[in-house]
Formats: structure tokens, sequence, C-alpha cells
């Protein structure tokens, strides 16, 4: 288990390796860092002070090395167009930006597993129809066409939910929430739906079909000979044999939850990393783009990682194999 | 003479396809005393395991009864409400299935598998359900099994997976037992083994079994009667040792050329030439007529009714003026 | 006598031209196609917008793009049929008085060159490599998966986003109006290989160990050869499967990149474009500046993934 770990957590390095040399590069050869950081009537010389004093005039692996050791920490500097450290900027804006994530794909499992298991066991009924035709519009609907059809209904129609922002948050040391007041969960709404409706409808379609799939095998029709119950069947042995591709899937899509997040948080204006970075794209601020990138990477890792430990936890065979390679 | 414990009277399976209805199985009758083992055998794609699935309820969509009843005790089946049918399976017809690596849930130990069959059919509380596991484990020949109860199927090997999975298809005691190819996927060492663990544990159980296998040898030292089908069709059932000793239908006799034999050499083992027809080109008449050897005119036109000649009973022309 | 054994061949040429269509009509797949009426459907609009975005300069009642065709005067005019709409305008205009019918049409052809330019680019990448990656083997292969393994715990449109933001900030100026649409179909194209590869890497592996690659490799044929003549065919199935879901998503990552602002050109507007634009006026109640192109959008991506799936599940039937 613990050799199994390590290998993932070594092979989670190299990835975290390729995106900080893609952000170091970045950050080096698009653009001038020292032309974006200063006004037009600086002098050549001032410039070339600065270019020292940023360390930019060293050798390249040093500049690597350098970069590598301030992203551990999470130092990308000062932002060229908020002028700010941008720590503190992603300080901010990483809990709007996860609380909506979470949300979403909270919505998604609980409302995605069910729909999928059911449309798995009745594949004929006529709500399964209905459930596969759902998922057939939310997969082949843009996320950002949803959100603008929810405003359009919601808010500008109905006026029931506010079109954008967070509404109030509380803040719990530099932590902000919005779930426990009134206004923040109203405007939480629309953004997670939006947000969550896509992978709603993978997980269901996911789901869906390894039921099929099991409900096929051998070990199925065996349980039904021996007189098992419809609901042993169904929930004992066939959802947890769907569960190491579901976890697969799931774990993955969470993390592009984080990435949709992007088109989400502009279409409602949400103040989370999304916009943040959607904003830097649009103004070249690469300090930004760069940090953004190194911690989106850093979430996807982090899920693969509790992925295959969930793996492990779920399939007894994998145990044994990976026993074997470490006995050996 | 005995009531018979179950009786399938002109069963008839079919799949409706898109180029038509494909009759799979066809018209086909036979009774099975309690404690008996009747061995069906024939080519794959005869209907053998259709048959043991539609007696179990267990046919798989689009397949479906057609006409004819299977009555277990004098209770019909074919018809029975899916939630009656469900009390039926595991706890009056148990069933084997070919292979013993992909019968058993891989993500459970065998333990729960047997204990959550277990209390479905009985009032048993979780603790005497394992003691009754365990000591069922013990009669399968499972060593240790009190220990190996813990134990993922992964962790046994095939022969082993095999007896668990007949640990399982008896553990309530079932009045009959349908084993689909119980040996097929195992090794020919094993086999052996396997098929007489099944005929002992049937015989003290007094557990009737169908023994569904293409593997003649295995029937003539276990079944007491076999059935032989072709094509759908039965063609001829008889007692074990009136069937091998002397076979009537055309194809029986086929069947049993091709047996190798220990105690008295032949010069060489025959073979039936040519193939089983498709379902969906079953030839007019006799469906065996294209490769019989004894095919006469008439069997080219007008199919045969199984007849009782005696000895046994079976579907060919030949014998039609033999008809008791 | 040469002549006549030319002819000959014709006919037989023909002759199994006319089997083989014949063998189609005939075959599981178009039985499948025929008893799905969704599919039927999807497949008309498709050609339908397909037909209408190609044909665009010769049914749009209006060139948007000509400065001299617009008029002030006529933006914000409501769809024909609601009150204060224009016969002119079918579907009514937008702010700066385009017809939206014909800024749809040409939408759509924007939409769908840069859809289909993208799967093309992805494709020939994807097989190239995918091929390379499971002919060859080696160190070629570990690299080439390597980095298809990286990328792909990324999600495709992040990708996209980030190539197209960084490319864009490396183009001069100058340049950006004609490159864009380049830029952009490279990035969405870069985004998808990975799928292509994986698929055919795996199917090549399988294939180069079969008799008739073995025998092809003993008579001399060149491997290039090998891989483009024998190998690509027999794993062209999948990659039409996934190509047609790939066009779909491409059309959808395109629109979103556009709505974001980092897609098109607003003067070669997309339909993301279109839909961007509109979102605006959707406070002020001008609903239909946004809605016609993004049920336009919605229908085109939902017709290309029905035919997706109609596919997958006609030429894979064991996943029925």
């Amino acid at each position: 288990m613990l050799a199994f770990i390590i290998r993932r957590l070594l092979q989670s390095m190299i990835v975290m390796f390729f995106v900080a040399m893609v952000a170091f590069l970045m950050f080096n050869y698009v653009g001038d860092p020292v032309h974006q950081m200063v006004g037009i009537d600086t002098s050549f010389k001032d410039r070339e002070v600065l270019r020292e004093s940023l360390g930019l005039n060293d050798p390249v692996p040093l500049q690597f090395v350098r970069f590598i050791t301030n992203a551990a920490k999470f130092e990308f500097g000062i932002s060229y167009q908020h002028k700010r450290s941008v720590t503190g900027l992603f300080k901010e804006r990483l809990p709007a930006t996860l609380e909506l994530s979470f949300v979403a794909a909270f919505l998604s499992l609980v409302v995605g597993v069910p729909m999928g298991v059911y449309a798995g066991i009745k594949p004929d009924g006529w709500l399964s129809k209905i459930f596969m035709t759902f998922s057939l519009v939310g997969v082949s609907l843009p996320t950002f066409l949803i959100g603008i059809l929810l405003i359009y209904i919601f808010a500008v129609t109905l006026g029931w939910l506010p079109s954008y922002g967070r509404g109030d948050v509380v803040n719990w040391g530099w932590w902000s929430t919005g779930i426990t007041t009134w206004s923040g969960l109203k405007a939480l709404i629309m953004p997670a739906i939006t947000l969550g409706l896509f992978q709603l409808t993978l997980i269901m379609r996911l789901v869906r079909s390894e039921m099929l799939e099991v409900l096929r095998t051998d070990y199925i029709k065996f349980a039904r000979a021996r007189g098992l119950s419809d609901r042993a069947i169904y929930f004992g042995h066939a959802l947890k044999n769907t569960l190491v591709p579901v976890i697969t899937i799931t774990g993955l899509q969470i993390g592009s939850i984080i990435a949709f997040a992007i088109i989400t948080e502009t279409v409602f204006q949400w103040p989370g990393m999304g916009l943040l970075f959607l904003q830097a794209i649009h103004n070249v601020d690469i300090p930004i783009m760069a940090a953004y990138l190194m911690l989106v990477a850093f979430f996807f890792v982090v899920i693969n990682l509790i992925v295959d430990i969930l793996y492990y936890v779920v399939d007894p065979r994998l145990r044994l194999d990976l026993g074997k390679a470490n006995g050996a | 003479m005995n009531k018979p414990l179950l009786s399938v009277e002109n069963l008839r399976i079919e799949f409706p396809t898109r180029r038509g209805t494909l009759v799979a199985v066809d018209d086909i009758s036979f009774t099975i005393d309690p404690g008996e083992i009747l061995g069906v055998v024939g080519e794959s794609g005869a209907g053998k395991s259709l048959t043991g699935q539609s007696i179990i309820g267990l046919l798989e969509p689009p397949g479906r009864i057609a006409s004819g009843s299977i009555k277990l005790n004098d209770r019909r089946l074919d018809n029975l409400p899916y939630a009656q049918m469900k009390k039926i399976r595991g706890k009056e017809i148990g069933m084997i299935f070919q292979d013993p690596l992909t019968s058993l849930n891989p993500l459970y130990t065998i333990g729960r598998q047997l204990t959550e069959t277990i209390q479905t059919h009985t009032d048993m509380t979780g603790k005497q359900a394992k003691k009754h596991a365990i000591s069922l484990l013990e009669e399968v020949g499972i060593p240790a099994a009190a220990k190996r109860i813990d134990h993922y199927p992964y962790q046994f090997s095939g022969g082993m997976r095999q007896r668990v999975v007949i640990a399982l298809a008896l553990c309530v005691n079932p009045k009959l037992i349908i084993a689909d190819e119980p040996t097929t996927a195992l090794d020919v060492s094993i086999q052996a083994q396997i098929i007489t663990l099944l005929k002992k544990l049937c015989a003290d159980h007094g557990t009737a079994v169908i023994l569904i296998t293409h593997d003649m040898g295995v029937i003539a030292e276990t079944a007491d009667r076999v059935a032989v089908m072709y094509a759908g069709r039965l063609v001829e059932i008889g007692k074990v040792r009136q069937v091998v000793k002397e076979a009537t239908h055309p194809y029986t006799k086929g069947l049993m050329s091709a047996i190798p034999s220990l105690t008295h050499r032949m010069e060489e083992l025959t073979q039936i030439d040519g193939t089983m027809p498709r379902l969906s080109d079953i030839p007019k008449g006799c469906s065996f007529h294209p490769r019989c050897p004894e095919c006469m005119d008439v069997c080219k036109e007008k199919q045969p009714e199984l007849i009782d000649i005696g000895p046994t009973q079976v579907a060919c022309w030949s014998y039609h003026d033999r008809q008791i | 006598m040469k002549k006549s054994s030319q002819s000959m061949l014709d006919t037989n040429k023909t002759n199994r031209f006319i089997g083989a269509l014949k063998r189609f009509f005939d075959g599981d797949i178009f039985y499948s196609y025929r008893r799905s009426p969704v599919t039927i459907i999807a497949s008309i609009l498709t050609i339908l917008i397909l037909v209408s975005a190609v044909g665009a300069p010769l049914i749009a009642p209006q060139n948007p793009f000509d400065m001299g065709s617009l008029d002030l005067m006529d933006s914000h005019i409501p769809p024909a049929w609601e009150e204060g709409g224009d016969d002119r305008f079918l579907l009514g205009t937008d702010d700066q008085g385009r017809d939206l019918l014909s800024t749809i049409l040409y939408g759509s052809r924007i939409s769908l060159l840069v859809g289909f330019s993208s799967v093309v680019f992805a494709l020939i990448l994807g097989v190239g490599l995918g091929l390379l990656s499971g002919y060859v083997g080696g160190t070629l292969d570990a690299v080439i998966m390597r980095i298809a393994e990286v990328q792909i715990s990324f999600p495709a449109i992040l990708i996209a986003l980030l190539v197209d933001g960084v490319l864009r900030t490396m183009i001069p100026e100058a340049d950006t109006e004609h490159l864009a649409i380049s830029v952009l179909i490279f990035s969405i194209g870069i985004s998808g290989w990975v799928q292509y590869a994986r698929t055919v890497r795996s199917s090549t592996m399988v294939e180069k160990n079969k008799e008739y690659v073995l025998a092809a490799r003993v008579i001399g044929i060149r491997p290039g050869l090998i891989m483009l003549r024998h190998i690509l065919p027999n794993v062209m199935g999948p990659v039409l499967v996934i190509g047609t879901i790939h066009l779909a998503v491409a059309i959808v990552t395109e629109a979103t990149l556009s709505f974001l602002g980092v897609g098109v050109p607003v003067t070669q507007p997309s339909l993301g474009t279109l839909i961007r634009i509109g979102n605006d006026f959707l406070f002020s109640g001008e609903w239909w500046i946004t809605i016609f192109p993004a049920i336009t959008l919605a229908v085109l991506v939902l017709s290309v993934n029905l035919l997706g799936d109609w596919l997958r599940d006609a030429l894979n039937p064991k996943l029925r």
C-alpha cells in the first residue's frame, strides 16, 4: 500500500514538473516581464536594474530552480494588472471557486448516480428514456448556454434569483462562504446547476452503461439463480462492481469542474479564480496565468491520488496484485 | 411409480429477430423424478442451456417461452409472477454455471455470498448462517473452511471456486439443480473430481440434477437417464445404460461412436459429417436428415414425432413401425 | 482485346460497387439507421445546417460583413412575428442593424469551419502519433504516451484556452485579425489529439502482430507504407466514431472560447460570438439576439452528438 502510494506520488510529481516547466516557459518567454511591470517612461537603466533584481539575467536553469522553489511556496510575484501579490489575490478568490465546485460536484453525484442506476436497471422504462434524452441535451448544451438560459428564465423573466455575484458572504478567518446566508445560497443555485449539469449527465450515462454491462455478467446471473432480492442484486452486487470505473471518471470530472468553473464564473460574474484567470488571459497577466495553472494541476494531482486510493478500498483484487508486486 | 418432480411439456422457446422468429427449442417434453440425474447432451446451440434457463425462469430477453408448460410438483413455473419465481430460485431450484471464474462476485468474500443466500431463504441469524456456510464449505471439500470463508474468490483456484459455486447452489437444499456445463471450463484433471462431488452431494441430499453438457463421457458416468437434443428438438431420451449400449437415433449413434473408450479398442473414432444447421435455416422434415447416414425420403418431408419404442423414446422415421 | 478486358474490369468494378451498396443497404448499419427515427432527424438537421452554412452567401438575405448594407436605423428590431417586427428581418436584427438570420448563417459557417478543421488537425496528429507509437514502440512510444498522460489529466477546454491565450500574446497585433482563426483551430486541435492517439496506438499494437502485417514486413514493404496501407484502414472504425463525437466537442469548445472573448475576432463572428454579443442585451429584453444563435448552436451540437452516438452503437454492437 505504501509503495503504491509512493509510486503514485512520484507520477504526480512528474505531472507537476511538466506543468511547472510550461508555466516557467510562459513566464520567461511570453512577452517581457520587465516591460509588463514598468511604465513607458521608465529609463533603460532602471529597466536593467529591475531585470537584474528579478534575477532575469541569471542562467536559465537557476531561474527554473528558483521558480520551482517559489512555486512550492505558492509565490508567483506581483500581478501585472492588479499590482498586488498573486498569492493574496488567489487567497481571496479560492473560497468562491471551491465552494461552487464542491456544491456542483455534490449535486452531480447525488442526482447523477441514482438516475444512472435506475436507467441501467430499467433500460426500456419510459422514465429511463426521459433521463437519456435529458442527458443527451445536457451533454450537448454548452455550459455557457445553460447559464444564459437559466439567467434568462429565473433572473430576467421570473426575477427569482440573482443573475450575478455571490450574494452576502460571511468570513471565517481568510475563508469566505456564502452558504450560511440566504442571499448567498440564492446566488449559488444557478451557478451550481450550470456547472454541475454537464458532469451530472456524464456520470448518469456512465453509471447506466456500467450497470448494463455488469448486469450481463455471470455472477449477476448466478445471484439471480440463487433467488437473491432485487435490492441485493442491484445495490449490493451490481452497483459495487460499477464503482471502479465510476470513481475514475467521477474523479476526473470533479477535476474538470474546477476548470469548467472558468466558464460558469464568467457567465455569472462569480468572483472566483476562473474569472481572475480569464481576465489574466485578456490582459496577458502571466503571473496569474502561471499560478492558476500550477494550482489547478495541484488539485488534479490530489484528486487523482484520492481516486487511486479509493480503488484500493473498493477492489480486493488490487490489494492482491499490489501485494504481489511489493512482495517481489 | 413415483410422481415426477419436474415435468416439461411441449416447451417451445422463440427468439424474435429482425429477420423473423427463430425457434430455439421446439416442442420438447420430458420429466425428472426426485433424486434422479438427467443428462442433457447436444452440440452448442442445440437448445440445452436455454431449456435449463427457462426452467429456472432466467431466459434472457428477447428469448421467451412461446408455448408449453413447466411444472415443479404440479405447480406451473412458466407463468409464475416474477416475485414468486424469485422464491423458487435458489430455494427449490438451484443452478450452477459453466465458468466458476466469473460466477462469483469478485468484490465480496465467499462467506458473505453464502450467508447472503442462506439468509435470503431462511430465518437464520447471521451467526447461524455463517456456521451453516462453514459446514457447507467443508462438505464440498474446501480445506480449512473456517478460515477460507473470509477469502475473496480470486484467492481460490478454478476447481475450488466451482466447489464454492456448488456449495452456493446447494446451500438451502433445493430439490433440483440445473448444472449447465459445470466442468467445461475446468482442467480435465479437476473435472472428474467435481462431477464425483456433485453426484455424491446430490445423492446425500436427495437432489435431482439436470446435467447439461456436450460431453457424452460425463453423462455416461453420472446420469441415470439421458436426453439428446439436436437443433432445438429432443431426438432421443432413455436410460443411460440403454442409450450407451444400444443407441437408436442415428445422431445418438454418431455421438456414441465419438466417445473414446479404454475398454474395447475401436479402430477409429468416427465423426458425424457436417454441422448442425443454424436456427435460421433448419431444413424441412427431420432436421438431422442432411447429415443422416440412414436418411429416407420421408425424412426430407415430415418431421418425426418422439415415440416410445420400449427401451427408449426416439424421434426417427426408422423406428416408426416399432412404436408401442 | 485489351479494350474489352478494360471494359470488363469496369463492369466488374461497377458490379462490385453495386454489390457493396446493396450490402450496405441490407447490412446492420443501415438497418439500425432506418430503425432510429431520431438518427434520421439528426442527420437531416446536420445536413440542413451544413448546406445552409456552406451556401450562406447564396441564401442569406444580407451580407452582414458588408458595412454598406447596414443601417443603424434597423438596429434592435424584434423578429418579424413580434410587435414592431419587420418583414425584411425574419429573426430580427442586432445592435448594429445586422439581419440576425444572415449573421446566424454566416456564423455557423465559421463555427463549422473551425470545428471541422480542428477535428481534421487533431485526427491527423493523433492518428499519426498513435500509429508511430504503436508500431515503433520503445522510447518514442514512452515519450508520446507520457505527454498524452499529462495532457489527458487536464480537461481539453482548459488546454485549448491556455494554448490559445498564450499564442495570442505571441503574435503581433497587426496579424491578430487573420491569424486568430488559425490559432483557434490549432488550440482546439492540439487539445483533442490524445484520444485518437491512444485508440490508434492500442489497435496498432494488436494489428502489427497479425499475419498480414508480418507477411508485408517479410516481403520488404517499408514501415511507413505498412502503417498507412495496411494498419490504418483496419483501425479507422473507432477513429471515425471519435471524430464524430469530437466534432461536437470542437464546435462547443470554439463557441465557448468565442463566448469568453478569446476565440474568433468580432469581425468574423461565430455562433459563440453572436451569443456573447447578444448576452449583453438579454437584460433589456432583446432576447432574440441571443436565443436564435443559441438554438442553432444547440441543435447543431445535439444532432452531431446523436449521429456520433448512433455510429458508435452501430459499429460496435457489443456495447448496445
